[in-house]
This record gives structure tokens, sequence and C-alpha cells, in this order.
């Protein structure tokens, strides 16, 4: 793979990271457990959806093929997308809603530091937009952690709950790819065991604040960078989809 | 302890050198979530740059039954108004 083959498959998982968060996200849309929390994570869902464009738009200008941002989101079949599987897990309820973006929120956060560094000037430029937002989502999800955590006896024990069950697709997140591997060897993307630390360290230091314990479970999930996904990523293709599929070609 | 949040009220400065003022309300349970709640509410349509909160319980409001005797007096002292002044016509901010 040369180098903007590389890219590409790189800028296509940035991209479908941020788009199935967006998309899980703005399931919250009219559901939110108070007004100004509906409001809230539907604006942060759409910082996701612009983020992707973003990604898509570049990927596919490297892909040089014509195809466009639009085609990349909509007629992919769920194999070719490269996002983490942390990322389409349910949203469950807000415990889980709330620990699945902070883990991810601190990944994103410190990855897009580095990012910001790259020497592709598309990557660099793209991560220097988006890291204004995903600080503050980490402010944000980083907040409702503590404020949880730290909160009743019945709050404690449901973010406790769903930092358990989420816990083992958060290796994928630093767990590095032949495909990073090599991006990370032109500088074009950091080196993940870098991020690492400063990862592991910001995870458990709010943990500890929010008074959770860091699960103790060490197995790992991985495979959604490189197209395995769990059995809910085809549910959320196929809503996703839908209406492209049916009406291909359709605008608004 | 009541199980609602309080209620904040939100003040806004649109843009630097205007005075904050007031955008409306919302619930949040500490001065933290009350700010986050009105970014998030209020300046998501680049409304502002700077943000107040403060709760609702702490503002002291004027009575509208002494609205009278508090605001009606003002009503007939017309020379508090330079209004009496010719002015030239380069002067536009009057």
């Amino acid at each position: 793979m040369n180098h903007q083959e590389s890219l590409y498959h790189f800028a296509l998982q940035m991209g479908d990271n941020a788009l199935i968060l967006g998309q899980r996200l703005s399931e919250w849309c009219g559901h939110g457990p108070v007004l100004e929390q509906d409001i809230a994570i539907t604006n942060i869902a759409l910082d996701h959806v612009g983020q992707a464009r973003s990604w898509l738009q570049y990927a596919a200008e490297l892909e040089g093929k014509g195809r466009t941002e639009d085609d990349l989101a909509f007629l992919r079949p769920e194999f070719e997308y490269r996002n983490v599987l942390l990322v389409e897990q349910p949203n469950t309820d807000w415990a889980y809603t709330i620990v699945r973006s902070f883990l991810f929120d601190t990944f994103n956060y410190f990855h897009h530091v580095e990012l910001t560094q790259s020497t592709d000037p598309g990557v660099a430029a793209i991560a220097e937009k988006s890291l204004k937002e995903i600080t503050y989502h980490l402010r944000y999800s980083s907040e409702w952690m503590i404020r949880l955590g730290d909160g009743t006896e019945l709050s404690h024990d449901k973010m406790q709950q769903a930092l358990d069950d989420l816990w083992m697709f958060s290796g994928e997140l630093t767990a590095m790819t032949s495909l990073e591997t090599s991006l990370a060897a032109a500088g074009l993307a950091p080196d993940l065991s870098g991020i690492k630390p400063l990862y592991d360290g910001r995870i458990a230091a709010v943990i500890q604040e929010a008074t959770l314990e860091v699960p103790s479970g060490a197995y790992m999930q991985t495979g959604g960078k490189e197209g395995r996904h769990t059995e809910y990523m085809g549910f959320i293709l196929a809503e996703m989809q839908s209406l492209q599929r049916q009406m291909p070609g359709l605008k608004w | 302890m009541s199980k609602d949040w309080p209620l904040w009220e939100v003040f806004i400065r649109s843009k630097n050198g205007l005075s904050h003022k007031h955008a409306g309300s919302l619930h949040a349970a500490d001065a933290e979530m009350a700010i986050e709640n009105a970014r998030d509410v209020y300046t998501r349509r680049n409304e502002g740059v700077s943000i107040w909160v403060v709760e609702s319980r702490h503002i002291t409001a004027s009575n509208p039954e002494e609205a009278e005797s508090l605001f009606d007096p003002a009503k007939d002292k017309v020379y508090r108004h330079p209004t009496f002044y010719d002015l030239p016509d380069e002067v536009t901010h009057i």
C-alpha cells in the first residue's frame, strides 16, 4: 500500500468512528433524560457527523475514483467500515452512553492532539479543526462520569456496571493495526503506544474522582478497525442506509 | 432536597464590548453544569462569547404591584431627558 492508499484507509477509519458514534448519539434526539441534555447530546452528535464529513470528503478525494462523502457513508457494506467496536455499542441508557463517550473522547482527544502534527497537511488541518469540539466532548463526558459515579448509590452502581460491560471494547482504541504502524513510521499518524500512557492516566484519574473502580477484566475485544464488527453494526447500517438504498441518489 | 434540579438564569454577552443580556433559564444540578447547558442551549448558533449563570432564587425582583410608585414618577420629568438641545446633524448616536 502506498501512502495515498494508507491515508485513504486511515481517513475512512477516522470518519467511520465519528459517523457511527454520531449516529448512535443522535438516537437520543427527542429522548434525552431532560431537555437540556437532549439538546447537549444531539449537539455533540452533530459535531461527530460534521467531523465524519470532513474525513469522508478527504477519503473520497484521496481515493480519486469519483465517489463522494455520501457514497462512502451510505453505500459501503458492513465489512468495509473501519470504526472501533466501542462506538457501535448500543446506547442502552444514559450510563452506557456516557461511559462509551468518555472512553472514546479520552482517546480521541489525545489522538487528535498528535494528529495536528501529522506530516500530511490534510490530516493536520482536519485534526486542528476537530480538536476544539473534542476538547468540549471530553469535558462533557468526564463531568458526567464524575457526577453520576460520585452521585447516588443507584447512579454509582449503574455507572460501574456500564464501565465493566464496555471495558473490553476500550483496548482496541490504543491497539495498533498494521495500517497504523506503517502510518506512524511515515509520520502521518501518531504511534499509539505514545498515547496509551496519557490515555490510561486520564481514564484512571477520572474514574478515581468518580469513586468508581477501574475494571479488572484484562480481555480486550478487537477487530473493528479491520472490518470485523459486533452484531450491532448491521442494524445501525440498516437504519442509516435504508433511504439511500431504497432511493439511490436521493437528496434533501 | 428537591428531586428537581434548581433553575438558573442565563446571561449571554453577544460580543466583546457589549453587556451580558438575559437569554433565558434552564435547569442544572450546579453552576458547572449550568454553564455547559447554557452553552448548548443558548450559544449553539454562535450567539455569544461569554456566559453568566445565576441561580434564579438569588434574584430579587421588584414587585409588580409597586410599579406605579416605583416607575410612574419618572414619566412626568421630561427635563431629565436631554431633548431641549439643538443637536448638530453630524451627531448621530444620541
